[in-house]
């Protein structure tokens, strides 16, 4: 930057004295262009954190989420966004997320890489087995119990109705019944 | 609420802003307070004292909305003379069975109240035992109780019958004075007062006062009865289902409310239809005429039950195989995660599947918790990161301590990525049980799939491994509708698919109302409150009209259950007449050219019933209530101030002790805490009643605005980690004189589980509280933290023991004692040994 391109100068001999205007910008301030304009698809949702459910704008170019703002449009909220829904696009983009199936074997001592399907076949078989050897028709007086303590879920609460839906449908049918949620604790 | 909720406090800020009243209640002072017109901070566990002084101020004055509390309470109806108080049994109710720990509640029942319709014939009290009640409170989820009580009690409207309900809560109450909140909360008398007039002064005709609560009520021995008390006072004062009034509860995360509503929770099915207990010849019939009020629109119960088993098992629910009634497993006690874990320790239950959950930070007793996983045989857990509940193998603290090893731990784990918010279509159910749409952005990256995508696939690989089995034990997986559209690269079910489901459907296509659920097989439902969620086919979660283009109530904005009403009983917004009590306080009234109700909302009422109608005597489900009957869930159709039947613990809210307390029950000495409180007494979890001086503090959990809950979604992140990057504790000035502890120093916190630590912040924030002559310290601690992520730190539920709620089986996890001391904690053997060595002062046995 040559010394001509100074702010100060700008500021000094501009309108702008307080310096918080056209005084301070950059070539390279007028460069630039916010992240949500230049957004291929903007994609309404809501915030993942807590349940008072505020409005999301999720911006999208080439396939990757480059920002996440408060949807102004919501009555919930009226665009804004506390510090964790904020940051909800670190949640996507985060480079220390875990994005590949990770598997410890029995007795173990380090993670081994499995493939998706491998795993799901696993633990298909894992089920059923467990609900084979622990299966229950009747208690000690003859009652009817249907069913199986041999496995468990606990899920958390961001998940959607739809998954929590599925989930307690598999379990049933299956005969598991200590199904339970973050709503308990 | 400004801490955990901020964007929701905007609101309050609004209120005040228009001359509201803000009055914060906490042991701390948080941004809460900083906003709030007066804070008022109280010792943690007491708030029965606290709000049972305020209904008792209210009483003793006669200052309730009587018109209202008249007409839409049950504060007329006469009790059976069976009936006795704690106030005559030196703390506990009539019906207390000391050898089983659970109360019969059939003393608890209306004058003349026939036999079919006693709490004691009811499927989930047939048994004596407090583990047969199985959370049966939490039918109640939907609005009303679904157990029988008597539709048409005899009445004594001039609320003087001494054993009508507003006499006996009189008399119950009358020792909850001003005094007595001192000596229990701390709170001084002036300033009592002064929230007592305040809270009265804005109820009534032309004004609401509302109360907005947290886990800081619910993680209590004795929760569901801190809500109950809450309900009392704001019935007495007309605050239910009129704007500006009601009992907010504020839930933590996202869709907690939906993930009670179509719940993954072992005692409920969709749309708080109870799971079946153990029975020798139940069918659905016997279910249905145990379990259903005949009277109000649980009624009905049939007809939603039969649509849920006809979205589940399709045309192989038929009229002849009971609608595949005998498809469901049946339960015979406490299936809660609490006994889970202790299954999972004594080897029982053998495979877990953790998903979007953290119980080795985030539940109450982690090493309980980690022991437990230590012992499965498979564990799956779905996550965005490598959770302490995933490496409790590498590194749990019972590995330093030497309890576990890598190597001798058995568990297999699979780690599953899990998918985004933005990268998956779903509905959320917010706390204000408002459904809102998200819809899918971009694809999952990797393996990440979501938990749609998951139970999908495991259910079609499952199905597939069990295909030609005629084991009669494989027919409900079988015979199971799993036929979802796939779209997308990873073949994801269709969420739409699975939300029409849930909607349900009819003769005609969809649905548009749960009052065209149908029990003859006609109509299928996945969960009766939300049917209407896709009205007309179209939805109608997903709308998003501008705020600023609605009404106030926005009613175009997402949907809410039921019936897309957004304030519920909203009836009772209007007088008797149907007249809004108040020009101000206008909400929906009876049109009477029109003939129908009208107003903001939609009315949580049948539209064209007149106020003036009054039921004929056989008169059945909806039929049976009057045009003065706003709670319309209820068998009797009001709000109840006494409840005769669905409570484990009593039929009104009594002040007992936490299970760990600091303080003799000054109410009842010889009753200390809730006796049907739910106990584990084993060796593995320790509890420290009261007395002595070795755990003298009392200590409090709590969240922090840039945390969630156990931290997988947050302390991960570099954004949150840094802005609260490290675990602290709380003290007041006076205490840390007391225990000699510095300001950003560390201190250690013992109790009979073990002992963490934290950096010291010594605050005014904190303050000690009198007591009359004693001082007590309370210490807080938010518990975000694990030895994962970002920003790391012990786990304040590590502190904890398990003593649960008796209703809904919740922990006590807001209020507990312990003791401080400076400087970090021992490693290895050494902390073990610290903490033995305190249960050993304090008379705690190796067998618990
Ligand atoms: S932005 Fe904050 S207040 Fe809004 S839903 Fe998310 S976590 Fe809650």
């Amino acid at each position: 930057m040559t010394f001509l391109g100074w702010p100060v100068l700008r500021q000094l001999a501009g309108a702008d004295r307080l310096g918080r205007g056209a005084a301070a910008r950059s070539r390279r301030t007028d460069g630039l262009t916010a992240r949500t304009e230049t957004a291929d698809a903007v994609v309404r949702s809501v915030c993942p954190y807590c349940a008072v459910g505020c409005g999301q704008r999720v911006y999208v170019k080439d396939g990757a989420v480059t920002q996440i703002e408060g949807d102004p449009d919501s009555p919930v909220s009226r665009g804004r966004l506390c510090p964790k829904g904020s940051a909800s696009k670190q949640l996507v983009t985060n480079p220390d997320r875990v994005t590949t199936v990770r598997y410890r074997r029995p007795y173990g001592t380090e993670w081994e890489e499995l493939d998706l399907d491998t795993a799901m076949d696993m633990i298909a078989d894992r089920v059923l087995a467990t609900r084979r050897e622990t299966w229950q028709d009747t208690d000690s007086d003859g009652r009817v119990l249907n069913r199986t303590l041999g496995f468990a879920h606990l899920g958390g609460a961001t998940l959607d109705n739809e998954e929590n839906y599925l989930a307690k449908k598999l379990y049933t049918a299956l005969g598991a019944i200590q199904v339970e949620n973050q709503a308990r604790i | 609420m400004a801490e955990c909720h901020p964007v929701g406090f905007q609101w309050v800020v609004e209120a005040k802003k228009r001359g509201a009243t803000v009055i914060h209640v906490d042991p701390r002072f948080t941004r809460t307070s900083a906003l709030a017109d007066l804070h008022v901070p109280l010792r943690a566990g007491s708030d029965i004292a606290f709000l049972g002084a305020l209904v008792n101020h209210v009483l003793t004055r006669e200052a309730d909305f009587r018109e209202y509390v008249v007409a839409y309470t049950n504060a007329a109806a006469i009790l059976s003379d069976e009936f006795v108080d704690t106030e005559d049994l030196a703390g506990v109710f009539s019906g207390y069975d000391p050898d089983t720990g659970s109360y019969s509640a059939t003393s608890w029942q209306y004058e003349g109240a026939s036999e079919a319709s006693a709490a004691g014939s009811r499927d989930q009290w047939d048994e004596a035992g407090v583990g047969h009640e199985a959370g049966r409170a939490e039918a109640a989820g939907s609005g009303g109780a679904a157990g029988a009580a008597s539709a048409r009690p005899e009445r004594d409207e001039t609320l003087t019958h001494p054993r009508c309900v507003y006499q006996v809560l009189k008399r119950h109450f009358a020792r909850y004075t001003p005094e007595l909140v001192e000596r229990v909360c701390g709170i001084d008398p002036r300033t009592f007062a002064r929230i007592a007039e305040a809270v009265v002064a804005n109820s009534g005709r032309d004004r609401t006062t509302a109360f907005v609560y947290s886990v800081g009520w619910t993680q209590h021995t004795v929760g569901a009865q801190y809500i109950r008390t809450a309900s009392i006072l704001q019935l007495l004062l007309g605050n239910i289902g009129r704007p500006g009034g009601g009992i907010m509860a504020l839930r933590g995360h996202a869709s907690i409310q939906g993930s009670t509503d179509i719940p993954t929770l072992f005692n409920l099915l969709p749309g708080y239809i109870p799971m079946p207990h153990a029975h020798q010849h139940e069918d659905l019939d016997a279910f249905v005429a145990a379990d259903a009020g005949r009277t109000g629109y649980w009624g009905h119960m049939r007809a939603y039950l039969v649509s849920l088993l006809k979205s589940w098992w399709g045309d192989a629910a038929r009229e002849d195989n009971d609608w595949c009634f005998g498809h469901l497993p049946r339960l015979t006690g406490d299936h809660g995660t609490y006994s889970t874990v202790m299954g999972q320790v004594d080897g029982s239950v053998k495979g877990y599947f953790l998903v979007g959950e953290n119980p080795a930070v985030g539940s109450a007793h982690g090493k309980l918790q980690r022991l437990g996983l230590a012992n499965l045989d498979w564990l799956v857990v779905r996550d965005f990161s490598l959770i302490e509940s995933a490496t409790f193998w590498q590194n749990a603290p019972e590995i330093e301590t030497g309890e576990l090893s890598t190597e001798t731990i058995g568990t297999e784990v699979f780690f599953l990525p899990a998918a985004s918010h933005v990268e998956k279509d779903g509905t959320f159910t917010n706390t204000q049980r408002l459904l809102q749409w998200h819809h899918k952005a971009i694809e999952p990256p990797g393996d990440a799939r979501s938990d749609l995508w998951f139970f999908y696939h495991l259910g079609r690989a499952i199905r597939r491994k069990l295909a030609g089995s005629t084991d009669p034990r494989d027919r409900p997986v079988l015979d199971l509708v799993w036929d979802y559209p796939t779209e997308g690269r990873y073949d994801d079910p269709s969420a739409e698919a699975v939300l029409a489901e849930i909607n349900g459907f009819g003769p005609d296509g969809p649905l548009s109302s749960y009052t065209q659920l149908r029990d003859d097989g006609s109509t299928r439902c996945g969960c009766w409150i939300y049917c209407g969620c896709r009205a007309d086919g179209v939805n109608q979660t997903a709308r998003r009209k501008p705020g600023h283009e609605q009404s106030w109530v926005a009613p175009e904005w997402g949907w809410a259950w039921p019936a897309n009403r957004r304030i519920l009983y909203n009836r009772a917004s209007a007088d008797p007449d149907g007249n809004p009590w108040s020009e101000r306080k206008r909400y929906v009234w009876w049109d009477a050219d029109e003939r129908r109700w009208t107003g903001a909302d939609v009315p949580d009422f049948e539209p064209t019933k007149d106020p003036a109608y009054r039921p004929p005597p056989d008169a059945t489900a909806e039929d049976a209530l009057a045009g003065v009957d706003p709670f319309i869930m209820q068998t009797d159709g009001k709000g109840w101030l006494f409840v005769p039947t669905g409570l484990a613990d009593g039929p009104l809210p009594t002040h007992y002790e936490p299970a760990e307390s600091v303080l003799r029950n000054p109410l009842y000495p010889t009753r200390q805490s809730n006796p049907v409180r739910q106990r584990y007494p084993r060796p593995d979890n320790p509890i420290h009643q009261f007395g002595g001086d070795v755990y003298p503090y009392v200590f409090t959990t709590y969240r922090l605005t840039e945390h969630h809950t156990a931290g997988g979604m947050s302390r991960t992140l570099p954004y949150l980690a840094e802005l609260q990057p490290e675990m602290f504790c709380e003290v007041s000035p006076a205490l840390a004189a007391e225990r000699g502890l510095t300001h950003g120093g560390w201190a250690t916190v013992v109790t009979p589980r073990t002992a963490i630590e934290a950096r010291v912040l010594v605050t005014a924030r904190i303050r000690p509280l009198r007591l009359g002559d004693t001082t007590v310290h309370q210490i807080g601690l938010p518990y975000h933290w694990g030895s994962n992520g970002i920003a790391t730190g012990d786990a304040a539920n590590d502190l904890l023991g398990i003593e649960l709620d008796p209703n809904v089986y919740i922990q006590e996890a807001k209020a507990a004692t312990c003791d401080i001391r400076p400087g970090r904690r021992p490693r290895g053997p050494e902390l073990l040994a610290l903490v033995r060595a305190y249960r050993r002062r304090a008379g705690i046995g190796e067998d618990g």
